[in-house]
């Protein structure tokens, strides 16, 4: 199989960018679409040319760290998956693939399709947490959670911080992620004491970090290789207006 | 022979005697201490939030572009712990009793005991921490069973266990850092250890995005790097996962133990190309209501659903009739490499055997499967593009779990004073073969319980002795060195890619050194690795800088270690002479294939040192005076 992979190619955060054309041959419809880039990788290296930087780790959809844009869409032509999870075979023999970084002022391009996205790990830092001490914690069951209390919950804590629901919002807003960090801990008894501050600190910080407002195009959820729902979105904008108010 | 430093009294008290006789510190000394955690899994997140709990100072590192990622996140099945909930006759000497049968009686009865004693306080205090674990409708939390033992003590978060633990450790950890107690280096890989006066005093580590090398101070190091079975290339851990700082370590002096000890899992997605990267481990849970097979008929090529009952070899049934399906992962494993050797391996490359769920949908409905499986099934579609409710699903063993890491004693020190290993990079608890479930715990509880309380005894000692700074000539010296190393590796400018060389090397530990080894291959690989290795040094080409963003340096100086590392773990198989759970020599097993133990002989942990280019083995003897070590039968 091959494939032409138009590819955004930038040595640092201050250089200019541009697009680079590769023809590829020698791939195989099992191939992952980011074995696919190894295999060019390999070829750029037999050149003595620099490899293409591009982000993972797990390879199996958990970790996050994978993320571009395939053809206009992130994390590639498939509902619910991660950039890892593409394979080859969803392309047609020949194709045109166009590869970009995550695009978005709060995620700073640091090489070709590497982004910053620490920006996501400072909102969490502004109180995405339960204050808890090792060691204080009482038994396990003495406070009982409603199955679908924990069902909810769960739901918004599967998250994996890949940044496709900033990267796919025309204002880069970082409200999915953030609303699900606040709705998986709010909805648990564990979080309600800190909950009000949660909601007030997470979203200043997002604003502060110079994501965008939401405006509910709803066009991250269909991104989220998670499924996370915009009412998570919802549900964080009226408790943040109660919060404000008891503040 | 080496001293594990076992505290007194009898098992049930050995813990508690610890802490009434270890040192304490005050708060306001534990403000003067510096502590380095190396790596931000559930071992490393979780001791840097709890040291800087204590009030130390922490500086915590890790290779990706954020905590969160650190492959713990990747678990899918479960925790353990003895909290006997079910009502089942759970207790915490029987999870000790599973945990070191299962391990085949190559691990610590003191360490062990402690794992199963500490399991049950880490669930509340995961609880405490948001962990949505699941839930009855009653509120109160589920269990399920796992592979090995026949209690249900797994606690699990949907099919993503290990990612809901790891965000709660990282959160943690991000709130100690808003309190200025920790300092985070994401991007940043650990590159050597710096000793002053023979202990632990810091870091060379490589900033990766600009290149830069760094040095760091402290009064201790916590090394929290997480597994090395990326050796064998193909595995089930994450790409970047790598031995580099622990086997940087061990050529200063720390004792590697059992190196050579792997757990492959039986139920991976099968190999499916030259250039694939990684493998996908698919559940165990599969195992409850899944059949596995191959056809009776050498090189088969029939479709699956074209072999009529009575030629399809459910060799799991026939073998183990009681465990069947349910066979341990490294019985189950070496079961399917035997099918596969001898030729009735299915699927295009002939590496798989058939997962099969057309019984249990029969049995139980096509509704109940998507129930209990549906994720798992749309994982594999995702993957294979099949439809696994049609036709059977194809699995194929995979390296998944190193059981053993740098040699600890009771403390989690390692040979080197100030030195210490937590989580996946030390051997400690799991012996020759772990048991499902057990590693978040162990990780975990390394993190959060352990090294927090025994830390203090080196650290009490280090008050006295003052601090160092980064202008020390050893911190010049060790840079110096970490210079030259990478420069080397860049001027080869050979003709061959990193990845040609790691798949060489992966090819052969795969043949040799997983799960079934003898003293010809073993004696073979040896010399080809070394073969491997040299021309790596002549012929291998790196393009780019040194000071930049450099992915493909990143990769060959981790598989630098790698080909050293391998050396180590085929020496340890070949030195073995007797089978023990996941470590089978053909030359020591019964007449029916099965593992045969030498107690006598070989009931002690190997622990290697290195001395420039050699190993030499030193032994920790194992002794069993609470449980008999009788034979791991799962017949
Ligand atoms: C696919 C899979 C499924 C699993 N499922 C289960 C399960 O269901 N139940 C169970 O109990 N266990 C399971 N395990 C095993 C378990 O997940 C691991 O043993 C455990 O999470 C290891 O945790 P850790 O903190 O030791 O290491 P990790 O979580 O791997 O963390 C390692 C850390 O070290 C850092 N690091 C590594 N090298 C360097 C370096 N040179 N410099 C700087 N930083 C470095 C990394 O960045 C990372 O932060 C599974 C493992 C895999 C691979
Ligand atoms: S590499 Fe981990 S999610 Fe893609």
């Amino acid at each position: 199989m091959k494939a032409t992979f138009k590819i955004w190619r930038q040595e640092g955060g201050d250089a200019e960018g541009q697009f680079r054309l590769y023809d590829v041959d020698g791939l195989t419809e099992d191939m992952s679409f980011l074995e696919a880039l190894d295999h060019l990788n390999e070829q750029l290296v037999q050149r003595n040319e620099n490899v293409i930087a591009f982000e993972y780790d797990c390879r199996e959809g958990i970790c996050g760290q994978c993320g571009v844009f395939i053809n206009g869409r992130a994390h590639g032509p498939n509902d619910a998956m991660t950039t890892c999870q593409v394979h080859m075979r969803s392309f047609k023999d020949g194709e045109l693939i166009v590869v970009e970084p995550w695009r978005a002022a709060a995620f700073p391009i640091i090489k070709d399709l590497v982004v910053d996205r620490s920006a996501l790990d400072r909102i969490i830092e502004h109180g995405g947490y339960i204050s808890a001490k090792t060691g204080t914690a009482p038994e396990a069951n003495a406070i009982l959670i409603a199955k679908d209390k924990a069902d909810k919950a769960m739901d918004a804590a599967a998250c994996i911080g890949c940044g496709a629901c900033v990267a796919s919002c025309k204002n880069a807003s970082a409200a999915l992620f953030t609303s699900a960090k606040i709705n998986h801990l709010n909805n648990l008894p564990q979080g309600k004491q800190e909950a009000s501050k949660r909601v007030l600190e997470m979203t200043r910080q997002m604003e502060l970090e110079g994501f965008g407002s939401c405006t509910f195009t709803g066009a991250c959820e269909v991104e989220c290789p998670e499924g996370i729902s915009i009412i998570n979105i919802a549900e964080m904008n009226a408790s943040r207006i109660k919060a404000k108010w008891l503040e | 022979m080496l001293d594990p430093k076992i505290p007194r009294g009898p098992l049930e008290h050995k813990w508690r005697n610890y802490q009434t006789d270890s040192q304490l510190i005050n708060p306001a000394n534990k403000k003067k201490l510096n502590i380095i955690v190396v790596g931000s899994g559930l071992a490393g997140a979780g001791a840097s939030a709890t040291l800087a709990e204590l009030g130390y100072n922490v500086q915590c590192f890790c290779y990706q572009d954020s905590a969160r990622r650190a492959h713990s996140v990747a678990a899918q099945g479960g925790i353990n712990a003895a909290k006997n909930y079910q009502h089942d006759g759970d207790s915490i000497w029987r999870m000790f009793y599973d945990t070191l049968k299962g391990g085949d009686f190559r691990s610590r009865e003191a360490n062990v005991y402690r794992l199963a004693e500490l399991s049950a306080p880490l669930i509340d205090h995961f609880v405490q921490q948001g962990v949505p674990f699941a839930r009855e409708y009653g509120g109160v939390l589920v269990n399920r069973s796992f592979g090995g033992v026949q209690v249900q003590r797994t606690f699990y978060a949907r099919g993503q266990t290990g990612q809901q633990l790891l965000l709660a450790a990282y959160a943690q950890l991000y709130k100690m850092k808003r309190a200025k107690k920790v300092t985070l280096f994401t991007r940043h890989e650990m590159m050597d250890l710096v000793l002053i006066n023979g202990k632990a005093r810091g870091i060379i580590a490589r900033d990766l995005v600009t290149g830069q090398l760094k040095r760091f101070v402290a009064d201790a190091v916590i090394l929290a790097t997480g597994g090395y079975s990326r050796v064998f290339r193909l595995s089930t851990l994450a790409i970047g996962c790598n031995a580099t700082a622990i086997w940087k370590t061990h050529k200063r002096g720390a004792y590697f133990a059992a190196p050579s000890f792997t757990q492959i899992h039986p139920t991976a997605l099968p190999q499916t190309s030259e250039a694939q990267s990684k493998l996908t481990l698919m559940s165990e849970s599969l195992r409850n209501d899944g059949r596995i097979w191959v056809p009776k008929k050498k090189d088969d090529n029939r479709k699956p659903e074209a072999i009529p009952e009575e030629e399809r070899d459910y060799y799991l049934e026939r073998r183990y009739p009681s465990f069947g399906n349910l066979a341990p992962r490294d019985v189950a494993s070496r079961a399917a490499k035997e099918r596969i050797d001898s030729g009735y391996g299915v699927g295009r490359l002939k590496n798989a055997v058939y997962l099969d769920f057309k019984h249990a949908i029969e049995r139980l409905g096509l509704k109940t499967v998507r129930d209990r499986y549906g994720n798992l099934f749309k994982m594999y579609q995702k993957i294979t593009g099949v439809n696994a409710y049609d036709e059977p699903m194809q699995i194929s063993p995979a390296a998944h779990f190193s059981m053993g890491g740098l040699w600890v004693d009771y403390e989690l020190m390692t040979t080197i004073p100030g030195l210490y290993a937590i989580g996946e990079c030390n051997f400690s608890d799991h012996g020759a073969n772990r048991l499902g479930a057990n590693s978040l715990l162990q990780a975990s509880i390394d993190g959060y319980f352990i090294l927090p309380n025994t830390i203090n005894n080196f650290l009490a000692n280090c008050l006295h002795e003052g601090s160092q700074t980064t202008e020390h000539e050893a911190f010049e010296k060790i840079e110096i060195q970490v210079e030259n190393h990478i420069k080397k590796l860049l001027m080869v400018n050979g003709t061959k890619t990193v990845d040609h060389f790691h798949r060489e090397l992966g090819k052969i530990m795969w043949q040799q050194c997983a799960m079934s080894r003898n003293k010809k291959g073993l004696t073979k690989a040896i010399i080809q690795i070394t073969a491997i290795q040299d021309s790596f040094w002549k012929e291998v080409k790196v393009t780019g800088r040194n000071n930049e963003m450099n992915t493909e340096l990143e990769k060959a100086l981790r598989l630098a270690d790698f080909l050293e590392l391998a050396l180590l773990m085929c020496t340890d198989a070949l030195e073995r002479e007797e089978s023990c759970g996941a470590h089978f020599r053909e030359e020591y097993q019964t007449e029916e294939g099965e593992a045969l133990r030498n107690d006598q002989d070989y009931a002690y942990v190997s622990a290697w040192e290195h001395n420039h280019g050699e190993f030499k083995l030193h032994k920790e003897a194992l002794t069993f005076d609470n449980l008999k070590p009788i034979v791991r039968s799962y017949k």
